[in-house]
């Protein structure tokens, strides 16, 4: 057991799934010689070299689809896509080929690849550089998402998205990325799709994944000092979504909080509002609550920018407010 | 080096004519079962259908060139291009009706077809969006040192968005073994080349990419794209990536179901002058001039392809349907690692 942050706990993943299995690569733009954007990939290039550490050219639209049909034919690549503010360019090559061919040729194509991306906002990165789009790319079925909140979680979720068959996004928060936590040093898979209660409690839910984890987890601190036990669930992957988790914590607490870092409309908070009212209506002793950005694009200053985003103490305000 | 034409044998070419005369023929099948088919059991459904008639030689001359191991994908004209490449007519005809013994089990359409054990990579209906997958099938042949290549067809239109420019790139900074192969028709859906494109003459592009720059083939003439195709994919595979275009026509609509001929005067001129050249009338030219007394073969032809065309009707006409299970089937890749049923319905 060590201490490792989740950035280093990221490298060890593709480290060992890279000596584990020759068909895995990584691809993507500065990830070799670089040693990545976001040092994610540091020494990958100097062990492995050019073939299985590719640099690419600025080309989002190529990555996504290059990664497809390399994919398909055989190989497990890890494109980076640097920041999920890229994606976008990369949308119709998961949304239409990643996501689908699987389904759309009748199982004749696996598309086991996973697509990485840094998200979300902070240090004034302004409007363009400040997404976390998760929902979106959620969407769709056919291609899961996962969104660790540590660096434990990270290490496990990463090495499963790589093992699976199925196509993967997973989106790492940057203000998460030094962040340690305590590693084995035996190896351990995370399952695609299972959720983790982070806090147990007893009078509140709170719902959330990647940096809410953090707000939530300091909201439920707060509350405690005032005898309130709130239970912090991290879906940890949007699609497949844990919902048994989430309907069992709800049944047990009757009110719920739901926390993300992304936009308010049709997004992951709509959704948990609506599967809960609708699995467990009987049970709902408050209307749901729901914590997130401001329905607008980010700004610059410090101060407004700030004002606009979720913190631990909204999180307690939403909190008193069903209870 | 590429097979000079002298090399092919009289029964190589009588096949690969019959061939030809089997897509045409299959092609007109659809477009009767698409408008004309009284019975409604009988009718092709889908809304969208685009015929290959005009490209024959292109799809033929081109796949002919591959090796069985070697990898062809192409975009949403690719009935041609499946039979060109061995798949069963009876398949992509089932598949043409939705039924559940379709090459992609009725859930791809017209614009999906694929067949995995002969490197058929299939049909993608995104413009510009499978050019990135052959760059990506390609790095695969690379990565594992594999001695074969790609051939990716792609329309004139395909050049103008910003997969073109991207899978291109790649492809040429990795050296990657894939043969691009325009089939120029002058219309991008609808929209003439010249008043599309900045360099119509799209093979001086490879200049832009320092790839090889490849020949501006007769796209009519089955032989000579043949040759020309063969010669490129031995260079992509010493040496990396070949942009090369056929020039050809289409005789219908971009699909089935667009009149352009009828809005345009000037447009029945142009399409009665390129059906002066015909693949097929070439082709059979071409037969004529170096064999004698082939019409037995020829009638041979007419009574085979007709049989394959009518029998694959009826194989789809009394194929069943996709049920509830094919509906839910092949959504995730059933896996140990997923936790629950990802699919939530």
């Amino acid at each position: 057991m060590k201490n490792m942050s989740m950035r280093d706990a990221l490298r060890a993943a593709l480290h060992e799934e890279m000596l584990r299995d020759e068909t895995v690569f990584v691809m993507g733009e500065e990830v070799g010689r670089w040693q990545g954007t976001h040092r994610v990939t540091r020494g990958l290039y100097d062990e492995f070299g050019a073939r299985r550490v590719r640099d690419t050219p600025i080309s989002e639209m190529a990555i996504a689809g290059a990664a497809v049909g390399a994919a398909m034919a055989g190989l497990r690549p890890v494109a980076e896509l640097m920041t999920i503010n890229f994606a976008f360019l990369s949308l119709d090559a998961m949304v239409n080929h990643a996501a689908k061919i699987h389904y759309m040729f009748n199982g004749q194509f696996k598309v086991p690849l996973v697509y990485r991306a840094a998200t979300g906002w902070g240090n004034q990165a302004t409007a363009t550089h400040s997404h976390s789009p998760e929902p979106i790319f959620a969407h769709f079925p056919g291609m899961f998402l996962g969104v660790p909140s540590n660096a434990y979680d990270a290490k496990g979720m990463l090495k499963t998205a790589i093992r699976d068959d199925n196509p993967v996004l997973f989106t790492e928060v940057i203000a998460l990325y030094p962040k340690p936590s305590p590693i084995p040093d035996e190896e351990y898979l995370i399952p695609i799709g299972q959720g983790d209660i982070k806090r147990p409690g007893t009078d509140v839910t709170i719902v959330t994944y990647g940096r809410g984890v953090e707000w939530s987890l300091d909201a439920a601190g707060i509350l405690a000092k005032e005898g309130v036990e709130a239970e912090v669930v991290d879906v940890r992957w949007l699609r497949p979504l844990d919902l048994p988790l989430i309907l069992s914590s709800f049944k047990k607490t009757n009110r719920c909080v739901v926390v993300e870092e992304s936009l308010p409309m049709y997004s992951f908070g709509s959704e948990i509002a609506a599967q809960l009212q609708e699995a467990a209506f009987d049970y709902m002793d408050a209307p749901i609550k729901r914590v997130h950005a401001m329905d607008l694009p980010l700004p610059y200053a410090r101060t407004i920018e700030l004002m606009a985003l979720p913190n631990a103490q909204k999180v307690v305000d939403a909190v008193r407010e069903v209870l | 080096m590429a097979t000079k034409t002298e090399t092919l044998s009289k029964e190589t070419l009588l096949t690969w004519y019959e061939e030809m005369v089997l897509i045409r023929k299959f092609e007109e099948m659809c477009r009767y079962l698409y408008f004309d088919e009284p019975d409604k059991k009988r009718r092709i459904t889908g809304v969208y259908l685009h015929l290959a008639s005009g490209h024959e030689a292109v799809h033929l001359g081109a796949v002919k060139a591959l090796t069985a191991d070697d990898h062809v994908i192409t975009a949403y004209r690719d009935h041609g291009i499946g039979l060109a490449r061995g798949v069963r007519a009876d398949l992509l005809m089932a598949e043409m009706m939705g039924k559940r013994t379709g090459v992609s089990g009725g859930k791809g359409g017209s614009m999906h077809l694929a067949w995995r054990p002969v490197n058929f990579w299939g049909g993608y209906a995104i413009v510009g969006g499978h050019l990135p997958l052959a760059t990506g099938i390609a790095l695969k042949v690379r990565y594992m040192n594999e001695p074969n290549a790609v051939l990716c067809f792609l329309g004139d239109g395909a050049s103008n968005n910003g997969y073109f420019h991207e899978a291109l790139n790649m492809a040429a900074v990795w050296d990657l073994p894939v043969v691009w192969l325009v089939e120029n028709n002058l219309v991008g859906m609808g929209t003439r080349i010249e008043d599309s494109t900045g360099q119509p003459e799209l093979v001086k592009r490879a200049i832009a990419y320092g790839i090889k720059e490849g020949p501006r083939v007769d796209g009519q003439d089955v032989i000579k794209v043949y040759e020309a195709v063969k010669e490129a994919l031995d260079h992509a595979r010493a040496h990396g990536p070949v942009l090369m275009e056929a020039l050809t026509y289409r005789f219908e609509g971009h699909g089935v179901s667009d009149k352009q001929f009828d809005a345009r005067d000037d447009l029945k001129h142009e399409l009665e002058q390129w059906r002066t050249r015909d693949p097929l009338v070439v082709f059979k030219a071409l037969l004529d001039k170096r064999y004698k007394d082939l019409d037995d073969d020829y009638a041979r032809i007419e009574a085979d392809t007709d049989k394959t065309v009518q029998d694959a009707v009826e194989f789809a006409v009394n194929s069943p349907e996709p049920g509830y299970e094919d509906l839910i089937a092949n959504v995730y890749v059933d896996s140990d690692l997923v936790h629950g049923d990802p699919l939530k319905l």
